[in-house]
């Protein structure tokens, strides 16, 4: 779950570290008295639960307090990515000499929490370390040992950056903190976007972002509490579930056999029904490096009834531009693929559509493959058993979307 | 319309040996449904091809119910 940058800028304030003097307005008169306050010019930041807000006109300058009205309003409009903002953040703006990004989050690769810095900022890290990976260094740390002592860690990742002294003891400071913080919280990214020296040699946290691990929401209750957020709101990253989404959670709910959760839609041309837990985060992976644009995510498994995995494939086939589907899923014992292969085949014949003409692969193997490659064959349905990797399998359902 | 699955019910055997309401009770996709009267049971088509194969409309009445793959 996401945070507002306010209340990010809360929890930074708890460990010490600096940002810009400033605060929420939630209308334009509380921006203009604010503005008055602080002294102008002052920034007027959208708050919203999405990234790239300033990109989208979400982020003004206001030389006034009235211009810092005029600008709350317009931005208390904007919606940006489907979202309303809840607010705005008010700030005074910060003249930078040099500014870094800073960011803490895991590497599921080393299972290990990484710390991140880069000297050029105000860019997606990926995007740095493709376009210029000598600008930026990384150092992992240890989750059971106290930050306290992994200190010289954090010294490491700046001294990567070739940063010396003074900076170097206040980066290093501030980047334990993060650590500290990120731990402390639960939280999945924590991230300092840019991180601003200033003149007089301090840093400030200018924008940041933070989002904490679902799962630890019920220990994190006191922040939460703190922050008025109830169990009702989810703050996930989409937002609210797309009527497809609904639609899938209506199908799962109505019929206790198997599980179709989660169901997320995207843009994309080729429809999954794929399943197998974590398989199918790797099979949607291995579908995208082959080429394909998925239209969804899915996870069916648990052994799903023909009816539901029917009306599942009638689903992500009704999505516009979508004409060809991928039944996959890694190994499982748990999901008879017999009958996973009598729903996709019923959900496509039902649409009036011809089964191998939409099924690009069908690659479920485990319990009742046999009967399930009868039914296939029957069909003329092209499909395959583990001895062909998830990859392969992938990469043959995409090549077949142009047929 | 049943596509994957046909169930043949020899509705004399069933009527005989007395497990129609046997075989509503067993089967985990309500496969059967009762009949014209409380000795006897129709198939609901519509649940024909939820059939697990689970064997166990066939171990309750032997002669009387045939589960047939159609693949």
């Amino acid at each position: 779950m996401r945070f507002y940058e306010f209340e990010c800028r809360s929890v930074l304030g708890k460990y010490g570290i600096a940002y810009p003097e400033g605060g929420l307005a939630k209308t334009a008169e509380e921006a203009e008295k604010l503005a008055g306050e602080l002294g102008c010019p002052v920034v007027i930041k959208s708050q919203i639960l999405a990234s790239a807000a300033r990109e989208a006109g979400g982020e003004k300058v206001a030389a006034s307090p009235a211009e810092a009205k005029a600008a709350a309003e317009e931005i208390l409009a904007l919606e940006i990515k489907g979202l309303s903002p809840v607010g705005v953040l008010v700030t005074k703006p910060v003249e930078s000499e040099k500014e870094y990004a800073l960011q803490v989050t895991y590497d599921a690769v080393a299972k290990l929490p990484v710390m991140i810095l880069s000297d050029v900022p105000r860019k997606n890290l990926d995007d740095v370390a493709d376009d210029t990976p000598e600008r930026i260094t990384r150092r992992h740390f240890s989750t059971l040992a106290p930050i306290r002592t992994q200190v010289y860690t954090a010294k490491e990742l700046v001294r990567g950056l070739n940063i010396g002294a003074p900076e170097l003891n206040r980066l290093t400071q501030i980047a334990s903190k993060l650590c500290d913080l990120f731990l402390q919280y639960d939280l999945t990214v924590a991230e300092i976007n840019p991180l601003a020296l200033t003149g007089d040699g301090k840093f400030l946290a200018v924008d940041v972002h933070m989002d904490m691990e679902e799962e630890g929401r019920f220990r994190q209750q006191g922040l939460l509490d703190e922050f008025g957020i109830p169990s009702t709101e989810t703050r996930g990253v989409r937002g609210e579930p797309t009527a497809m989404e609904r639609e899938a959670q209506a199908i799962d709910a109505e019929d206790v056999r198997g599980l179709i959760s989660p169901f997320v839609e995207f843009d994309g041309n080729m429809g999954l029904v794929i399943g197998a837990g974590g398989g199918s985060l790797t099979i949607f992976d291995a579908v995208t490096q082959a080429g394909g644009k998925p239209a969804n995510y899915c996870a069916i498994g648990g052994n799903p009834s023909v009816g539901k995995a029917r009306r599942l494939t009638k689903l992500v086939l009704s999505k516009e531009g979508v004409n060809k589907i991928a039944v996959m899923s890694n190994v499982v014992s748990n999901t008879r693929a017999d009958l996973v292969a009598r729903g996709v085949i019923k959900g496509v014949l039902d649409l009036g559509l011809v089964p191998s003409e939409v099924i690009t692969i069908f690659r479920c193997p485990g319990a009742w493959e046999a009967d399930a490659f009868k039914i296939l064959d029957k069909y003329n349905i092209d499909y395959c058993d583990r001895t062909v990797s998830l990859s392969e399998a992938a990469r043959r359902a995409v090549a077949k979307l142009d047929d | 319309m049943a596509m994957f699955i046909r169930i043949d019910v020899n509705e004399d055997v069933v009527r005989d040996t007395g497990v129609a309401s046997k075989l509503i009770e067993t089967c985990p996709v309500k496969i059967f449904a009762p009949g014209a009267d409380d000795k006897s049971v129709t198939v609901v088509d519509d649940n024909v091809d939820e059939c697990t194969l689970c064997d166990l409309c066939e171990q309750a009445c032997p002669d009387g119910i045939k589960v047939v793959k159609l693949y």
